[in-house]
């Protein structure tokens, strides 16, 4: 329990937020709002660590977190750089117009 | 209050509002309300550190992602000039496949962490993990050594966004 919350309902949040996530990278097709779904799930994780952290009292959870925020970081500059360059080229970041690797 | 506290009431709008704002993100048509709509979602989850007593990470989550990241992603779009149009959608046969494996994920994530709260210690101190001084002495005791990794790791992004976003000349 943290604060009268049982752990179970930390979970299922974590949980659900990170399906929307997945069923956001799934189903749609701007490689934008595929990062954007990308973050979603990486901040779901966060949040479940956090939330054992604080439930066995170990700061290491929350340095964890801290990492994965600059990890995070990082990520999505050169991924954000990848797409403008994919865009410079190609006029669109479509990702099934993006099928250039499999042939 | 109906026999709930006020910590519980908290959690439960913070978490009602976190999944909405979620899922707006990924059904809202024109990707700007996406990015905006992720930005809600981002202070609910903030909201829910400071109902841990994590308030470092809190302040850092606010700082980094709605203040860096999700700031990148809005430049990026109005750059590209993106609407509603300029994505077109998917078939409905691909969308029920994908919320239907969403579903059968969600099922199996919920089955296999139902019984973690077995997992749980005895012993609840008042949270004082998350404040800044408990923090910055485990991160600059323990976690010394993976705290300079992250600084290259940062000073290689930056160079390799640097590199890749040049245009070439030739």
């Amino acid at each position: 329990m943290i604060n009268g919350i049982s752990i179970n309902y930390y979970i299922l949040l974590s949980a659900i937020l990170f399906i929307i996530g997945a069923v956001g990278v799934m189903a749609r097709r701007n490689s934008i709002i595929i990062f954007m779904c990308i973050e979603l799930m990486l901040n779901a994780v966060n949040l479940l660590l956090v939330s054992f952290s604080t439930l066995h009292n170990d700061a290491k959870g929350q340095v964890f977190v801290f990492f994965i925020m600059a990890v995070a970081a990082a990520e999505v500059a050169v991924g954000l750089a990848i797409l403008s360059m994919i865009y410079r080229n190609v006029k669109s970041i479509d990702t099934d117009l993006l099928s250039n690797l499999k042939h | 209050m109906l026999g709930y506290t006020i910590t519980q009431w908290l959690f439960g709008i913070l978490s009602f509002l976190a999944i909405m704002f979620g899922l707006l993100v990924v059904f809202s048509k024109n990707p700007v309300n996406s990015v905006l709509y992720l930005v809600l979602t981002f202070f609910c989850i903030a909201g829910h550190y400071l109902l841990m007593n994590a308030q470092f990470l809190a302040i850092v989550h606010i700082v980094v992602y709605a203040g860096a990241i999700l700031v990148l992603f809005l430049f990026i779009i109005m750059l590209m000039n993106l609407n509603e149009d300029s994505e077109p959608q998917r078939t409905w046969l691909t969308k029920i496949i994908a919320a239907a494996s969403g579903g059968l994920m969600l099922f199996v994530l919920i089955g296999s962490l139902k019984g973690a709260e077995k997992l749980t210690l005895t012993s609840y101190g008042a949270a004082q993990t998350g404040m800044v001084k408990n923090l910055g002495k485990v991160l600059f005791k323990d976690f010394l050594f993976p705290f300079e990794i992250i600084s290259v790791l940062l000073l290689a992004a930056m160079v390799g966004v640097i590199l890749i976003g040049k245009k070439e000349t030739k």
